[in-house]
């Protein structure tokens, strides 16, 4: 991809005097990695509070009486259900049950906010107007910049500069003057912290940006750290550990899915997802621990004792938190049991892991 | 006295008579970020000039280390597996990979000098 087409967020100059590393990501130039490197990024946003440009996702206001009921047409989550400032993380599926995107969805009274994936934006857009044009108007807010604030001094930070965010529970989302900045903020994140999100209009989030790295627990982190703090708080990546050809129930994501979705089904795929949540899926998202040191990258195959594949890695790396190598990837489902021993096949030999229960570090999200 | 030589790949080797020092440059270093994991070659292990040799993976990614000449490897650094973080800290010393005894005196012809590696990396923006 050449300089010309790739597109730059609002924070691109602040990247530039931060003296990031960047690198091309799904059309946008972004950071890769700040001077620091990636182990300090991923080791500060655990420690402190770690502020993220990701302003390359999508963000749309989808309006209309009807907006509720025509989305979960698209995704398996409980939107109607949704309280007025409540968030949920649902998925777009197909006829088949397979993962198009997933996505935040936030009932904000007289429309629902989404935010979608930077890789996926156009096709999801797409799907949404292809389904609900003329029920529903979807609004496509190209001129919002979106950075997340994540890690244990998140909310001291944040609550400095906007008093009352730090009683926000998880998966809320309310509007708020983060000093004069008219800010849209949600308790929420992809490091598995206590963190915030928040949607600032493109020409003034630089000024958002500075004001929170001006804080003494605030250090920028590139999408380096992003992937390996998701990666061991066990949180899919779309189009590595999901994608068209993963269901809701394989990837492990059936909490996403509400009690009435369940049973009343009415979206796109309902006949294959309801069927494994009744019968099982064929096979499974899971953790996996290499027992060495030697990480294993997406695409490794998992064996079992007799060395036949059982399975595919669809995200491996190393865990800075975790001090060694840590995986996930699909297994068949009956073997897909924590705490069995598998082997990796890492550059043509096989490496001894255990399969474990997910995530590889514990979430701290804030409940209230 | 030994002689630093350097290849396209961005490895480094301190030549001394017929044994061989060879690491990764500070260049390719700070290209890879932090290093995380290195696979080293076992002593007595023989490989032609081009063969991978070892491996070296930071956070993000795995990258192979090419034999720079032919012959046997005679030394592998252990602190590596403990340390990898060597390779980022002390590139051009300390982080060494293997030792290897050159099997062919003719093959030093194709690798750079100190010099030539600088105008080398200096291409490449």
């Amino acid at each position: 991809m050449t300089e010309s087409n790739t597109k730059k967020t609002a924070l691109h100059n602040l990247h530039q005097r931060l003296g990031a590393k960047m690198t091309p990501f799904a059309g946008y130039e972004m950071p890769v990695q700040y001077q620091d490197g990636i182990l300090a990024e991923h080791a500060h946003t655990r420690t402190n509070a770690g502020l993220f440009d990701v302003s390359h996702m999508g963000q749309a206001m989808l309006r209309g009486a009807d907006a509720a009921a025509g989305l979960e047409e698209l995704v398996p989550g409980d939107i109607t259900g949704l309280a007025e400032g409540q968030i949920r993380y649902t998925q777009f599926t197909n006829e088949k049950g397979g993962i198009i995107d997933d996505l935040m969805v936030t009932n904000r009274g007289d429309h629902l906010f989404l935010v979608v994936n930077a890789g996926c934006k156009e096709k999801d857009f797409d799907h949404i107007k292809e389904h609900l044009s003329g029920r529903c108007d979807l609004e496509v807010l190209d001129g919002k910049g979106l950075v997340a604030l994540q890690g244990p001094a998140a909310a001291d930070v944040l609550s400095r500069l906007a008093p009352g965010v730090e009683s926000m529970p998880f998966m809320a989302m309310k509007e708020v003057d983060v000093e004069g900045i008219s800010c849209l903020v949600s308790r929420s994140g992809y490091t598995g912290e206590d963190g915030y999100e928040i949607s600032v209009p493109a020409d003034q989030a630089e000024s958002l940006a500075e004001k929170l790295l001006n804080e003494a627990e605030v250090a920028p982190i590139g999408l380096g750290a992003r992937d390996s703090l998701r990666l061991e708080a066990g949180l899919c990546l779309y189009g590595h550990d999901i994608d068209d050809e993963t269901t809701p129930i394989e990837a492990g994501l059936l909490w996403s899915i509400g009690k009435r979705r369940r049973q009343e089904g009415g979206f796109l795929g309902a006949d294959t997802v309801l069927r494994q949540i009744g019968e099982g899926a064929p096979r499974k998202r899971i953790g996996i621990k290499p027992q060495g040191r030697a990480p294993a990258r997406e695409g490794a195959d998992v064996v079992d004792s007799n060395g036949a594949v059982i399975g595919r890695v669809t995200s491996g790396g190393f865990g800075p938190t975790v001090q060694g190598p840590v995986a996930m990837g699909y297994v068949i489902s009956e073997n897909a049991v924590p705490d069995t021993q598998v082997g990796l096949i890492v550059r043509g030999k096989n490496l001894p892991a255990n399969l474990v229960r997910l995530p590889f570090v514990e979430h701290r999200y804030f409940r209230g | 006295m030994a002689t630093l030589k350097f290849t396209e790949d961005h490895e480094w080797l301190s030549i001394a008579g017929d044994e061989a020092v060879v690491g990764i440059t500070e260049y390719a270093q700070a290209q890879l970020g932090d290093i995380v994991f290195v696979e080293l070659p076992e002593s007595g292990t023989s490989f032609s000039k081009g063969d991978e040799a070892a491996v070296v993976e930071s956070v993000k990614a795995a990258a192979e280390v090419y034999a720079p000449l032919s012959g046997e490897i005679t030394d592998a650094n252990g602190a590596l597996e403990d340390e990898p973080g060597l390779v980022n800290s002390e590139a051009e010393s300390g982080g060494w990979f293997f030792k290897m005894k050159i099997s062919d005196q003719s093959e030093l012809e194709s690798l750079l000098d100190e010099e030539g590696y600088k105008a080398f990396v200096a291409d490449l923006g």
